[in-house]
């Protein structure tokens, strides 16, 4: 018993409820906190970029989303391959509660992509090789939970899932490299692309800790809500397991 | 704390960010709720898991 | 090997009794491709400059139609879990599938798409190069295009889903096919690099297309 790995540990749902009870609110303080000293940094002490201006400010929640929209894609690749290979009780677990959150992380890179685009482009969309990227990425995770939502059987729905996180990872280094190709063939990199200035660089440094520690509270949460989901869901059938037992049971007896 | 020419572009990413996150927070909070006030009802009925052999 | 031409055999014979399914997918094709003037204008310059692009969009959509027809029939009618459970691997059965589409569908469109160059203006000079690009590029269409139909066996909303799956694996080929065309039709240079890219996706798109297909089949045959 000793030598479990922390894997091992977790592994069992009435242990992980019960540790990453005691974490939860550890993990929300600390990323509340981060994350409002960030905005302080933000706000009041990062300067005005030479060539962006004040609209540099919007990198520093643009570009965690972007990385986060990311890292929820390989959180669940990773949870998908333990789900198919080592049947990690876990596993399934994690790579559904991660999709939402990691989607909307999505959203919110291409939705503050789009505000900065404004001001530096004079439109609100254009079709920069990382916004496209971003994009797909987008419709990856529309295509999980679509799928995940579309086949009754839930232990199916997370098999497959898992097949196509899977196919989705091996296809989108392929997918980010042809749109960067197709980009640089259409016009030239512009935009979002400035050398970071060191005062620029902590402030964005500190909001990416701040939003991934945020990124886990939000995963735990999900986690913990998944399984008392599927917690409540065993009970229905055993309470009409027993109800169908009795009636039979009475039946007999008459 | 000026913001410059395009400070409404820069409040609204701002804005956009707080919505999105208290959305999903708020979700995450409720159906954590929802959950366990559906546990605790079907214990205090006295359903436990693997009836079955019984 | 041999049961592995057997079964393309018999899913080709298949395709060809029920023609309607290969006459659908061409038919559609014409008509996209000649909704596009009717939606852009008739200006032949414009069409011409778009011309690749709508013309690879449009097979998309038209190969899309008949993806469903891989794995369905045989699903229902249980045809699958006897090969399942064979001496082919499933692996095999999903890539003779996948080939069997190819030959049925993303040739013919390949076939048809210069001609339908001919109403968006497209140099004639440039059908061949339109006509190899496609037929190296469609394989992709195919064998990727089998791992949404496996996934998508028992969904509800399957067909609208399978869009939504497959769709955005196709970017790749879609860039690369375009860009190979543009490169002889409008003069610019690149034509052979953007060709073996497309290989490339083709010949990566026979491995892992089959691998995640019969991976998606054997969860649901149990």
């Amino acid at each position: 018993m000793t030598n479990q790995s922390i894997t091992q540990k977790l592994a069992n749902p009435t242990r992980f409820m019960g540790l990453s009870g005691q974490l939860l609110p550890w993990l929300a303080g600390a990323s509340a906190a981060i994350i409002g000293y960030a905005m302080y940094l933000a706000f009041f002490v990062a300067p005005p970029d030479y060539q962006q201006g004040h609209t540099v400010k919007i990198m520093f929640i643009h570009v965690p989303s972007a990385w986060l929209a990311m890292m929820a894609y390989v959180l669940i690749a990773i949870s998908s391959f333990g789900l198919l290979v080592f049947r990690h009780p876990l596993a399934d677990v994690s790579a559904k509660a991660a999709a939402p959150i990691g989607a909307a992380f999505t959203l919110l890179a291409l939705i503050t992509g789009s505000l900065w685009g404004k001001p530096m482009w004079g439109t609100y969309w254009v079709w920069d090789a990382r916004l496209t990227s971003v994009l797909l990425l987008f419709f990856l995770y529309l295509g999980l939970m679509a799928l995940r939502s579309s086949i009754e059987d839930e232990a199916l729905a997370a098999k497959l899932t898992a097949v196509l996180a899977l196919v989705g990872v091996v296809l989108l280094p392929i997918i980010k490299f042809s749109v960067d190709w197709w980009n640089t063939l259409h016009q030239p990199s512009t935009g979002l692309t400035t050398t970071v200035h060191a005062s620029i660089r902590i402030p964005l440094l500190v909001s990416a800790l701040g939003f991934s520690l945020l990124f886990f509270t939000l995963h735990l949460k999900a986690m913990r809500n998944e399984i008392l989901r599927r917690r409540v869901k065993a009970l229905r059938m055993a309470e009409v397991d027993r109800a169908q037992g009795s009636h039979a049971s009475a039946a007999a007896a008459e | 704390m000026a913001l410059g020419p395009h400070a409404a572009f820069i409040l609204a990413s701002y804005g956009a960010a707080a919505a999105v996150l208290a959305g999903l927070i708020g979700w995450l909070v409720v159906d954590g709720q929802r959950q366990r006030k559906a546990l605790d009802a079907l214990e205090a009925r006295g359903v436990k898991r693997r009836s079955r052999g019984a | 090997m041999s049961g592995f031409w057997v079964l393309v055999r018999r899913d080709l014979q298949l395709a060809v009794r029920e023609g309607g399914a290969i006459g659908t997918a061409l038919g559609f094709y014409l008509i996209v491709v000649a909704l596009m003037p009717l939606g852009l204008g008739p200006d032949l310059n414009l069409l011409s400059r778009i011309a690749a692009g709508v013309l690879w969009i449009a097979l998309l959509l038209a190969a899309l139609l008949s993806l469903p027809r891989i794995f369905e029939a045989d699903y229902e009618d249980g045809a699958l879990e006897v090969m399942a459970t064979a001496d082919l691997p499933l692996e095999l059965v999903a890539a003779a599938k996948s080939l069997a589409h190819w030959i049925s569908t993303g040739i013919p469109l390949a076939l048809m798409a210069p001609a339908l160059g001919i109403l968006l203006n497209l140099d004639i000079g440039s059908a061949p190069a339109l006509i190899g690009t496609m037929v190296a590029g469609t394989p992709a269409i195919s064998f990727l295009g089998a791992i949404g139909a496996a996934l998508t066996l028992k969904a509800r909303r399957g067909g609208l889903l399978l869009a939504l799956l497959v769709l955005p694996l196709y970017v790749p080929t879609l860039i690369f096919g375009i860009t190979a065309i543009n490169a002889v039709a409008l003069g610019s240079d690149g034509f052979w690099q953007s060709f073996a890219m497309l290989v490339a996706l083709s010949m990566g798109a026979t491995v892992l297309g089959p691998v995640a297909a019969a991976a998606a089949v054997r969860l649901q045959l149990q």
